[in-house]
């Protein structure tokens, strides 16, 4: 090309006129982000209203005592949440009290102590605990778990500490095996691997001054640990736990499996229980469509989702206060 | 908004264009004042920018330069809660008032970025992609702006072979280049360069240097630069910012060597910034 | 202040446990890996691919299973990953520090984590109740529901990512905000966005109780979305729970290909995305 051509080209160029872009397409296409970004905000509404409104009918026909009511009874069709309630709460807090050390320890393990080739296939690996469906958690504690607490655990423990005063009520009942301590144990691997990724992201963004100058004073690995980033990064990991919490308070189908499906309250670890989510699952299949039963198990659903809704916003203002 | 008084004005523009006397201001700033939410950055400017020069501000680092530089294109229009008051006529029409559309406006005023920013995407393809937004045109005439916008930014030898390959794979320097001719093949009226070398070497800086003397021929250049030598090379018109106000303009030679303002000279003697 | 031998041996004690908490996390695993390779591999033949669902003891399979997973989850992609696309984009592009995008990102995060058996129960009384009954499009509407919160945040963490710059020098070309966002934005975050929309993927496949009240379940060979539909999910919760053997081995078989499929979509949203850092 010469350079008479390319000026000819360009000065044709300069006397144009020069038109919009994007005129209609633009306003069309941010209107469509706005609607997508609208409609996640609608479909929570819509999702709070729906079960509320479903389950009014229970609400209106038990009164509020509906919340803490403990009796179940699908015969004389009188209904209350007490035992769900209770069993959702006590499940979730074996599982976080159970995956609460192992979290940390673990998050100690991959950001300070793994040799740098092993921290990614160690840190896959267990996220990929995380990717493993509910339903196989269901199955493998149900075929494998249970049968091994029913034998080897729960024998000694109701011989060994079942007579021991106070203490000795958490651990009554016949070696079921399916009970309320299987279902925390399995929630509790199940939500190790979240709790342990966000450990792991808090503690990675400990500034390295802050854990040198601990270094440089002669502390040692897990004292920097426990004195710099673990305070560093509290806000974060208590939001973190919280998270925890709030996927194994609506943690369904591997816990059906596990828990015994007994809609009656005790206090021991090894009574089979139920869960909200256990309950609706379980019972949903003989609860026709108008009847009194299946109003209670969507008031059930709404009770459930104001827990995890409290729950999970917690985490997340903690999570994103402090970064 | 509607169409039909835009294309009008456009064309009324060009005929303003064909027949402005050579001197005549292409950008003329008058009583601009701009914020950033409650922070007034610029105050009260006033300053002309002439055709098919080399205008060069210069300033301590939060002067207002740069922030000037992307009112010219209204890039700061993409920001809530940035302002700006005042006029900048533009062949006459003002830039900030509601007949120009955004897309018009760059598309006649360029801009080259501190940093490269390549499209991922081929070399040929960062060129054509701005180029269609606002031509149609067919493979031959598209081959044939390639061509040309990458010898007029003085990387044709250097990517005629590899025209389809990555825009990332290439030096810094290069692809601040290839941005260039991203930039022209557009063919604005106006060139803003944001510290164009200030993440390059030395080399890479004075072949930069190089093909903003060529390119005055054609299009007007605005250049916002921390270095002072690079201002005295290649700029025909020097203008020195400090604290958000255009502190004096003039002729290059005479404000590095015989600046009226005391503040023009600690600063260029490197008292202060 | 204790004693240096005895702030050593703590030392020491701690990275042993931790230490054996990952191989403990890791030993879970293989754990579940192995149950599920040696009860499901013996149960695996061609009868699982070719063969539906049969009463106990005729030989069946879990074809129509799979085929209903398969065209609920495909329905449920082509329906969350457009809203989710656009909504993470608004996020990333004109939500950003704003209050209605702050609203949208804590909204998102808590449909991220909520209970997704409410979610079955949400499209239940949504659609289930008012048209009739339950039904293929009500299962793939309620995993589109788990689908676009996933999509969403990984899209709007990914565009994130993006230089403001890449944004910037489209707009200098004179390009409308749709161009700057399709050719420029979208185009540079490509490998975090589909790795999104495997990890969705992955999620939706493995989903059993969003199933449970809206395409219940189907022993039939059914293709139609109007009618219910089976899923691998819900033959598997409904075969483990039964006293049939062969229909046990079955559920095992169904519990292989679904962990094997999922676990390869995660690690194949792993590469995606190493590949592009």
């Amino acid at each position: 090309m010469d350079a008479t051509l390319s000026g000819t080209q360009a000065a044709q160029g300069l006397a144009t006129a020069r038109k919009p872009t994007g005129r209609v397409s633009d306003p069309i296409f941010v209107g469509l982000l706005w609607g997508c970004g609208i409609f996640v905000l609608v479909l929570l509404g819509l999702i709070i209203a729906m079960l509320f409104e479903g389950g009014l009918p229970a609400l209106r026909e038990f009164g509020i005592s509906f919340l803490w009511s403990t009796t179940w009874n699908p015969v004389t069709e009188r209904f209350g949440a007490g035992v769900m309630v209770f069993g959702t709460v006590f499940s979730a807090v074996i599982a976080v009290i159970v995956a609460l050390p192992l979290s940390f320890g673990i998050a100690f393990f991959l950001t300070e102590i793994a040799p740098g080739p092993l921290r990614r296939p160690i840190g896959v690996a267990v996220q990929l605990l995380a990717a493993v469906p509910s339903i196989i958690f269901g199955m493998w504690g149900f075929f494998v778990v249970v049968p091994l607490i029913a034998t080897y655990v729960q024998p000694p423990l109701i011989e060994w500490l079942g007579p021991i005063p106070l203490i000795g009520a958490l651990f009554q009942g016949p070696p079921l095996g399916a009970g309320m301590l299987t279902a925390g144990l399995i929630l509790a691997l199940m939500i190790l691997p979240f709790v342990t990724a966000m450990f792991v992201e808090v503690l990675e963004s400990v500034p390295p001054m802050l854990k040198e100058s601990a270094y440089g004073v002669g502390a040692t690995t897990y004292e920097v640990y426990r004195n710099v980033s673990v305070p560093y990064g509290r806000t974060a990991m208590v939001g973190a736990v919280m998270l925890g919490l709030g996927r194994a308070l609506g943690e369904t189908m591997a816990v059906t499996f596990v828990i015994g499906n007994a809609t009656r309250m005790s206090a021991s670890l090894f009574a089979p229980g139920a869960t909200i989510a256990s309950t609706i699952a379980n019972e949903f299949p003989e609860a026709s469509i108008g009847s009194l039963k299946l109003q209670a198990l969507l008031q059930l659903g709404f009770i459930l989702f104001v827990i995890s809704f409290i729950v999970l916003a917690l985490s997340r203002m903690l999570v994103r206060t402090k970064g | 908004m509607n169409f039909a008084p835009e294309t009008s004005i456009d064309i009324a523009s060009a005929v303003n264009r064909a027949t402005a006397p050579a001197g005549e201001p292409k950008l003329k700033v008058e009583k601009l004042n701009f914020y950033y939410g409650d922070n007034h950055a610029l105050k009260n400017i006033n300053f002309e920018i002439p055709e098919k020069r080399v205008t060069a501000m210069i300033g301590p680092s939060g002067c207002g330069k740069s922030t000037l530089l992307r009112i010219f294109n209204r890039m700061y229009q993409l920001y809530p809660g940035q302002r700006a008051e005042g006029k900048i006529l533009f062949d006459g029409e003002d830039l900030l008032g509601k007949q120009l559309d955004s897309t018009v406006v760059r598309s006649r005023i360029g801009m080259v970025f501190q940093k490269p920013t390549p499209f991922p995407m081929s070399i040929y393809d960062n060129i054509a992609f701005g180029v269609k937004l606002h031509e149609s045109l067919g493979k031959a005439a598209m081959d044939e702006r390639v061509e040309w916008c990458l010898r007029k930014a003085a990387i044709w030898e250097e990517t005629k072979d590899r025209l389809h390959t990555s825009a990332l794979g290439m030096s810094g320097g290069q692809q601040q280049r290839l941005c260039i001719a991203r930039t022209i093949a557009v063919r604005p009226e106006v060139i803003l360069l944001d510290e164009p070398t200030s993440a390059l070497d030395p080399i890479s800086t004075s072949k930069i240097e190089d093909l903003i003397d060529e390119l005055k021929q054609e299009f007007t250049i605005v250049i916002v630069t921390h270095n002072m030598q690079q201002a005295a090379r290649c700029a025909d018109i020097t203008s020195f910012f400090y604290l958000g106000e255009l502190i004096e303009a003039g002729p290059s030679n005479e404000i590095f060597t015989n600046p009226r303002e005391a503040r023009t000279r600690d600063y260029i003697t490197g008292r202060f910034g | 202040m204790a004693s240096l031998a005895r702030r050593r041996a703590t030392d020491y004690a701690v990275k042993a446990i931790s230490t054996g908490f990952a191989a403990l996390s890791i030993v879970f695993l293989a754990w579940i890996l192995w149950t599920l390779l040696s009860r499901g591999l013996p149960a695996l033949g061609p009868h699982v691919f070719t063969k539906i669902t049969a009463p106990p003891g005729a030989g069946g399979g879990l074809l129509n299973a799979i085929v209903g997973s398969l065209i609920q989850i495909v329905v449920a992609l082509i329906i969350g990953t457009p809203v989710g696309l656009l909504c993470g984009t608004f996020l990333a592009e004109n939500g950003r520090n704003t209050q209605i995008g702050n609203a949208v990102r804590f909204v998102n995060d808590v449909l991220l984590s909520a209970p997704s058996i409410l979610i079955g129960l949400f499209v239940y009384q949504l659609l289930v109740i008012p048209f009739g009954g339950f039904s293929g499009w009500a299962g793939a509407i309620a995993l589109a529901i788990i689908i676009i919160p996933v999509v969403v945040r990984t899209t709007e963490d990914m565009l994130n990512l993006v230089p403001i710059g890449l944004r910037e020098a489209a707009f200098a070309l004179g390009a409308p905000q749709w161009k700057v966002v399709t050719f420029i934005t979208w185009r540079a975050a490509r490998a975090g966005i589909v790795t999104g929309i495997l990890l969705a993927l992955a999620r939706a496949a493995g989903e059993t109780a969003p199933l449970l009240f809206t395409s219940l379940g189907n022993n039939g060979w059914s293709i139609s979305l109007d009618a219910p539909m089976a899923s691998l999910p819900i033959a598997i919760y409904q075969y483990a729970a039964s006293p049939f053997e062969d229909w046990v081995a079955l559920a095992w078989a169904g519990a292989l290909i679904i962990t094997v499929g999922v676990l390869t979509l995660n690690i194949l949203s792993r590469l995606v995305l190493a590949k592009m850092k």
